[in-house]
């Protein structure tokens, strides 16, 4: 067990991304609220790491600081973020620009809605795949067609001439993850990717974004508040609260030994064929956030460890728990409510 | 590399080029009656316009043989003070008047989507310096612009073009940036920002093409004001001055004739009501055509 500063688990020689101790506040009227507090964590390239989470809990807001893509009254007041060792806060508009598309792309959770509506899609995907550098019209043109019948769509020449509305909704996410990897991002940020879908069509958009990682090396950073989606589709999974990551593992490792409670919690709460899903209690968001118990509002059971004030331990090799001081093994739980 | 998984179950697109979507957009014009009748009449004014010499069996500066005549076959609209046959004076006004709107509104509609695209997509400083010298521009009358400029330039057609395209500024900026500001929070605006474009492109390629439909309409709308406006210029004296065969300047040679020559001032006022009205009844067609939400 080592106190965790490393606490992404890997050199980071090797991490395609690697996120230090992110802090982001937001300035309201009622004075900053902090939505993220020291995120750490790292990509592997060719990765896939879902990040599980409530509402609000900072996981769309980790995605958009490392899309450079935070709105205006966001601000990065600490912490780092890395991409291939290049630093990205502070970072002008300009050289942002450059970054996105090319090397960090977003899918979005409404593709519908993330199409323009009154421009064909083939005009959209030729934006994005222009963007590489020194690419011809005419070369551009070819890899929209290649990626569309990649991403499974019949006819590409037909459907670059069509409009977003005459797509259905799953075509146009195959849409989006084609503008979103035509120019050969190395990162794909997927934002609920598959809330908006029929489950049917679900499996088929979370099957292509695995194909997709397998074939062409894309890191896949998903995030959900679907435990059973990240479950299935991700090598490590990462649970945030209250914009910390209180627990993260491998997939199948966070499922058998949880030891955060909220994580303990979360996954109590998955349905099941005897057991209905089974509420957790409510998040409270106050400005400025209480002193104190951060999960006093919350029903959790025992977890592992106490949960209250985070400092990330290593519990078990790439499994990494916030918690006040290490406590050996599982038993000496002190968690849930006061 | 892979085959497609699973080809996206249902994916026939329909078949609907360009084309079919304009005939669709021209069946709910037709459908729309008053749309209808303001499209005609429009088309109807600018034939007239196209076509003025040919229309016109006199030329405007001619004299003819009489002198104050009402209709007759010869001249349907009768003869004037000075002996010019009016129909075809009125006929070369339409277009004179169409011109002056056309280009008028031009200027407003170029000055004002500028300014309203970039206040309504940079918001915060610059939304609230262009918009504050707007609401100056706004709170002058166009009368008043007019006189300050014919003040300045002399009274001239072409002055009373700038009056009236400068004060109509205010209203495109402030129609463009409420358009701007709903258009820029859409998510597909994020998209265009996700895969590295760039504010300028995100403006002219993302924005400007989705918010055409309210611009349309009122640039419409505007068209039918802006004759309206030239013409009170012309009567007033500010505008067009005779001989020009304006409307407006018609209207204020006629007036002195008009408890003894009523007709003098009935054609053209006839033209000016037709026109304005034309223009505002194909403009609040296209609103509802273009406008989903009061579709039905």
């Amino acid at each position: 067990m080592t106190p965790g500063q490393l606490n992404g688990a890997m050199p980071t020689g090797q991490s395609l991304l690697a996120i230090r101790d992110l802090d982001l506040f937001f300035d309201t009227r009622q004075g900053p609220v902090q939505a993220l507090a020291g995120v750490t964590l790292d990509l592997a390239p060719g990765e896939s790491l879902g990040i599980v989470g409530e509402t609000g809990s900072g996981k769309s807001m980790t995605a958009r600081a490392v899309m450079g893509l935070l709105p205006k009254s966001g601000r990065i007041s600490g912490g780092s973020i890395r991409l291939k060792g290049q630093e990205l806060t502070g970072l002008s508009a300009r050289a942002l620009r450059a970054i996105r598309g090319r090397q960090v792309a977003m899918v979005f959770q409404e593709a519908k809605r993330a199409l323009n509506p009154v421009k064909t899609i083939g005009s959209q995907i030729m934006e994005a795949a222009r963007a590489r550098d020194g690419v011809t019209k005419a070369q551009a043109w070819e890899r929209c067609l290649t990626q569309l019948a990649r991403v499974g769509l019949p006819d590409p020449d037909r459907v670059m001439r069509s409009y977003s509305f005459e797509l259905s909704g799953g075509m146009a996410q195959r849409v989006m993850i084609a503008i979103a990897t035509v120019a050969g991002a190395e990162l794909i940020i997927a934002d609920e990717p598959t809330a908006a879908l029929d489950v049917s069509i679900q499996a088929q958009i979370l099957d292509l974004l695995n194909q997709l990682r397998s074939d062409l090396g894309t890191a896949l950073v998903m995030i959900t508040h679907d435990l059973g989606v990240a479950a299935e589709n991700c090598d490590r999974i990462a649970v945030m609260y209250l914009g910390q990551i209180v627990e993260i593992a491998p997939a199948d490792r966070l499922f058998q030994d949880p030891r955060h409670p909220y994580t303990c919690a979360l996954i109590a709460a998955l349905p099941s064929p005897e057991q209905r899903g089974r509420p957790i209690g409510e998040v409270r968001r106050v400005a400025p956030p209480p002193k104190g118990y951060a999960y006093a509002d919350r029903r959790l059971g025992r977890g592992g460890v106490n949960p209250d004030k985070a400092q990330m331990i290593e519990v078990a090799e790439g499994h990494f728990v916030a918690c006040q001081q290490p406590l050996p093994g599982a038993q000496a739980a002190d968690g849930g409510r006061e | 590399m892979s085959i497609p998984l699973n080809a996206a179950p249902g994916a026939e697109l329909p078949k609907s080029g360009r084309l079919s979507r304009l005939r669709a957009g021209l069946a709910l014009v037709v459908e729309n009656r008053s749309a209808l009748v303001g499209l005609v009449c429009v088309s109807l004014l600018l034939l007239v316009a196209l076509f003025a010499p040919l229309i016109a069996p006199y030329e405007v500066d001619a004299f003819t043989d009489g002198v104050l005549e009402g209709p007759s076959w010869m001249h349907p609209f009768g003869i004037d003070q000075i002996g010019r046959d009016v129909f075809s004076r009125v006929v070369e006004g339409t277009r004179i008047s169409l011109a002056v709107g056309l280009l008028a509104v031009t200027i407003s509609l170029v000055a004002g989507t500028i300014i309203g695209l970039l206040a309504g997509y940079y918001g915060g400083m610059v939304d609230s310096v262009l918009m504050r010298a707007m609401d100056i521009v706004l709170a002058l009358p166009y009368v008043l612009m007019a006189v300050l400029i014919a003040a300045i330039l002399g009274p001239s057609l072409q002055n009373g073009i700038i009056a009236i395209g400068l004060v109509r500024i205010p209203r495109f900026a402030r129609v463009v940036r409420g358009a701007t500001m709903s258009v820029a929070q859409l998510q597909y605006v994020e998209a265009a920002r996700s895969i590295g474009a760039s504010d300028f492109r995100i403006i002219l390629h993302e924005i400007l093409p989705n918010i055409l439909g309210p611009l349309i309409v009122y640039f419409t709308l505007s068209l039918g004001d802006a004759i309206l406006a030239a013409a009170v210029l012309s009567f007033l004296g500010l505008g067009a001055q005779p001989p020009m065969p304006e409307w407006g300047a018609m209207l204020n040679e006629a007036q002195r004739y008009l408890t003894t020559h009523p007709f003098l001032s009935v054609f053209p006022g006839i033209f000016i009501f037709v026109t304005v009205l034309s223009f505002n009844l194909l403009g609040d067609g296209l609103r509802d055509v273009l406008d989903p939400k009061s579709r039905r």
